[in-house]
């Protein structure tokens, strides 16, 4: 048929391909499977494998394939995942490795993904399930903003007496309250000499003189907007990255860390069900110690001290990113966490290398001037501890204590002699300048974090959820094209096949953005299955109104299409509209829906629109019609 | 197959008196309703604490909600989680004061064991099913505004797009239908005292996202018809462009009304708020879409002058229908 280009089949074909191809993946169902990762120190080879499989066949477990992933020179990435045929086994399966491996292994339940590798190749995977559909645990956390600005008062507020001191200034007092920082002076003169010296030495404070009354001059110190704004910002950031490393202790396949809102975070962890272990790894405290380090592997004592277990008296052995196969430290700390008062990255003035600027406060300056002075050329590194709450029962009683986990996030040489301020170099990246000064304030400066949403779903009702969706997804979808075959005879049977082909696509479309499928988004499929017909429903009338007119079948067709078009194209900007409000909706629910609403109304203007136009001008081509069937 | 008389000339608009005189009580009453008996808001927008149970022996929910009031939960809402054992009570921070801490959370531990005190007090045989679900207020009042958000954005947007591809009566007749519809379904959920939660909120616009597509469908009619005739009665123009597209908008709702029967009967409770809202929002947004959109365009005083396509600009306008 002459108006419709041959290019237009060629697009169609090529688009329907490549959307078989990519909701493929979706066919096959994700496996119950349990994931082992290696804590600190241990590994993962094939001597573990024979562990696992004496483990799994002493409680008569059978699995169903065992394989190790990830990198094998990089220390601490490889994952094994023993692979289950039913959720019960799975779940045994988990209690008993966690007992037969100890506290050296992370053990969790996963899903394990069955798509064959020449599909995952071609970058083609299926929707990830959101936590309605596979069972698990979403939390909501808030971070403590005024905290963070209560702090950087309390920081300011010793930095203005240090400075004030330095230039010889009197005063009275120096203190914060709820409204910045005060400072209280003996006289007029002094009172201009100091918001002089702090405007020159702070300029991210605002600074006004306050009432004075008889001897006391008050100068008021408020942080500047901008700053403030900065300040939230990498709190957030800084949040989130714990966050994630906390995650990962968890073993969770995919969790989801997500900033939402200004100060808040999503944590969406499936498979989990145990909502108080969770808890506390998530709200652990942190803290930071700067060490001397004394030696590193390739050195006899480190190879020593990890094959032999022979540690010099006035040493530990750590491990960490910094030192993946082991460092000896001094037990002496130089300076805490709670010393360090501000770290950030950036670049080496002189040769433009990614560094991390450390700030200590009086305190913490003195000590590391001490260490310094002596220690020119000898390495110092940084360890970063998590304090785990744990609580266990004791003869029936419950017991709280404090796992903690320390690692080394940082080894480096003492290049002169510094105190309160000094920057560590030789970072290979900018990344890893921000990594370490996010890891150095999460252990010192964290701002406090509550829960204000929890929710569990139970892994019988995620399975329960996906059938009754598919169930809802096929029954609506076959009375729909049932309906429109009766209805609309021939043209109601492409219209079908556009609804289906439409639903291909939707899919294929969501699995290639990586849309998390959930139960609104399941109802977003259905809701456009029964929209999408709505096209041809357009389309099929006009065509109908152009026969009844007395045009020739031919040209009824290409009426149809024409003028139904304008319609289509009004009606769908419209209510796309009315989907981009549901996805810029904030949170979860209401956003997968309207992410697949949006999908959805693009797709089915394609298929309702050009895959019936492409398939009606196929079969009525150049033949010479008396009559449609429509 | 056609099971509408492609030659229906019924004349809508001659009902308009009534139909408008309806539409306007149905909005009073849907303002009144949602003023005097509000809406039956779930967990997402007040916040509070979920707790969920099960008793060995099957219980009667009146017996549960009888122990949760003479323990002092007299404002817990109690339902059954489909079956005769297990209950779900959601508590909103009011209904438990001693639970609530400093900045208005709750203590979702504490609350989930004063419940189950209350219910054991009255039979022992009933147990925590897992860990409490709470949200926090604050979090559920935010979303609320962003919700309002939201029908604000929705409003405007199809306002601006539809006063530069029709014209500004054609927005203003469309919005404040829109409204209608809204509005009534709102109503029709508070009047039911169904729960009103998120999914219901997506639904309440999706319903505005199906009811615009079906008003922008008889306009389009409407402009085009203006166009064609050559003496163009509006009462008449208008008349005619809702016959003609009478079956399609009536074919398209029961497609879609059909799709959302499916997931009503079969999709679960977590979708059931969803589809019946959408089935009260078809509804409507079909009936205002023949008798109540229309109307407002005459009223508004809709003319063939002002669609027609300003010619000296762009003469390729002119050839479109």
């Amino acid at each position: 048929m002459s108006d419709f280009p041959r290019w237009k089949y060629a697009l169609v074909v090529v688009v329907l391909l490549l959307g078989l191809l990519y909701a493929l993946p979706n066919v096959f169902a994700p496996q119950p499977a349990v994931q082992i990762s290696a804590n600190r120190g241990a590994r993962i080879d094939a001597s573990m494998q024979d562990k696992v499989e004496s483990i799994l066949k002493k409680d008569k477990l059978t699995w169903d394939k065992i394989n190790i992933t990830g990198d094998s020179k990089q220390e601490g990435s490889q994952r094994m995942l023993v692979r289950f045929h039913s959720d019960d086994v799975q779940t045994k399966a988990v209690e008993a490795l966690k007992d037969g491996l100890g506290n050296q292994y992370v053990v969790a339940p996963n899903l394990a993904s069955t798509v064959p590798s020449w599909l995952r190749s071609l970058h083609a995977n299926s929707m990830p399930l959101g936590l309605d559909l596979q069972g698990g645990v979403h939390f909501l956390m808030q971070v403590d903003q005024s905290g963070v600005r209560q702090r950087q008062e309390q920081v300011y507020t010793g930095d203005v007496r240090q400075l004030l001191r330095e230039k010889n200034i009197r005063y009275l007092s120096v203190s914060h309250g709820g409204k910045g920082v005060v400072a209280v002076l003996r006289s007029e003169a002094d009172r201009s000499a100091a918001t002089d010296a702090i405007g020159a030495e702070y300029p991210d404070l605002d600074i006004s003189n306050g009432p004075s009354t008889g001897n006391r001059f008050v100068l008021d110190m408020q942080i500047k907007p901008d700053k403030l704004r900065e300040l939230a910002q990498n709190t957030i950031r800084q949040n989130l990255s714990t966050l994630r490393n906390r995650v990962n202790a968890l073993g969770v396949s995919e969790p989801l860390v997500q900033q939402q809102g200004n100060s808040r975070i999503v944590v969406d962890l499936a498979g989990i069900q145990d909502t108080a272990q969770a808890k506390r790894i998530l709200g652990a405290q942190a803290s930071l110690e700067y060490r001397a380090g004394i030696a590193q592997y390739p050195d006899q004592r480190v190879i020593d001290a990890v094959e032999k277990g022979i540690v010099p008296p006035d040493a530990r052995l750590y491990y960490g990113k910094a030192c993946p196969r082991g460092c000896l430290l001094s037990k002496q700390v130089i300076v805490t966490g709670d010393e360090l008062t501000n770290a950030n990255s950036g670049f080496d003035q002189q040769q433009g290398s990614p560094e991390v600027q450390v700030t200590l406060n009086a305190a913490g300056a003195k000590r590391m001037r001490t260490f310094t002075e002596s220690n020119v050329g000898k390495p110092m590194a940084v360890v970063y501890i998590d304090h785990i709450p744990q609580t266990k029962m004791v003869d029936g009683k419950e017991v709280h204590s404090f796992k903690t986990s320390e690692r080394v996030i940082s080894y480096a040489t003492v290049n002169g002699v510094f105190g309160r301020q000094f920057s560590t170099t030789g970072l290979d990246s900018p990344k890893e300048a921000s990594d370490l000064a996010l890891l150095l304030k999460a252990g010192s400066l964290a701002a406090p974090m509550t829960f204000v949403e929890q929710h569990v779903i139970g892994p019988s009702l995620g399975r329960d959820n996906i059938r009754k969706g598919v169930s809802a997804v096929i029954l609506g979808l076959s009375l729909v094209l049932l309906a429109a075959l009766i209805y609309y005879k021939l043209f109601g049977l492409v219209a079908d096949i556009a609804l289906v082909l439409n639903l291909v696509l939707l899919v294929a479309v969501m699995s290639m953005i990586g849309v998390t499928l959930t139960m609104p988004g399941i109802a977003g499929i259905v809701l456009t299955l029964g929209m999408a017909i709505d096209s041809n429903v357009l389309i099929c009338e006009r065509v109908r109104e152009e026969l009844r007119n007395g045009s020739t079948p031919h040209a009824s067709i290409r009426a149809g299409y024409e003028k139904a078009w304008a319609t289509i194209l009004d009606a769908n900007v419209t209510h796309l509209l009315a989907a981009m409000a549901l996805m810029t909706m904030g949170s979860g629910p209401i956003r997968g829906f309207g992410v697949t609403l949006f999908i959805g109304i693009l797709t089915s203007m394609f298929t309702s629109v050009t895959v019936t136009h492409a398939i009606t001008a196929l079969i009525h081509g150049r033949r010479k019609l008396k009559t449609l069937s429509v | 197959m056609e099971i509408f008389n492609h030659n229906s000339n019924v004349n809508f608009l001659g009902l308009r008196k009534i139909s408008i005189v309806l539409a306007v009580l149905l909005m009073l009453g849907s303002v009144f309703v949602i003023a005097t008996r509000g809406l039956n808001y779930g967990m997402d927008f007040t916040g509070g604490v979920l707790v969920e149970v099960s008793y060995s022996k099957p219980v009667q929910i009146a017996n549960a909600r009888a122990a949760l009031t003479s323990g002092g939960f007299k404002e817990a809402v109690v339902q059954s989680l489909g079956n005769s054992t297990d209950l779900s009570i959601r508590l909103q921070p009011k209904a438990d004061p001693d639970a609530v801490k400093a900045g208005g959370k709750m203590d979702a531990a504490k609350v989930a064991k004063d419940v189950l005190a209350a219910l054991k007090a009255k039979r022992s045989d009933v147990k925590l099913n897992r860990a409490p679900d709470f949200v926090g207020p604050q979090v559920g009042a935010e979303l609320r505004t962003s919700g309002i958000y939201a029908v604000i954005f929705v409003i405007i947007g199809i306002m601006g797009y539809l006063w530069i591809r029709f014209e500004r009566r054609f927005a203003i007749a469309a919005v404040v239908t829109e409204v209608h519809d809204a509005l009534v379904t709102v109503g029709i959920i508070a009047l039911t005292g169904r729960q009103f939660d998120l999914t219901v909120l997506a639904s309440v616009l999706a319903v505005v996202g199906y009811s615009i597509n079906d008003k922008v469908v008889v306009f389009d009619r409407v402009r085009e018809l203006f166009r064609l005739a050559r003496k163009a009665e509006p009462e008449e123009v208008l008349n005619r462009s809702i016959n003609n597209t009478l079956s399609r908008t009536i074919i398209t709702s029961l497609f879609t009304a059909i799709t959302m029967a499916a997931l009503y009967f079969f999709g679960g409770p977590a979708v059931h708020g969803f589809a019946i809202t959408m089935l009260i929002g078809i509804l409507i947004g079909t009936l205002s879409s023949i008798f109540i959109a229309s109307p407002i365009l005459l009223w508004l005083g809709v003319s063939k002058k002002d669609l027609m396509p300003v010619t000296k600009d762009n003469p390729e306008l002119a050839r479109r229908p």
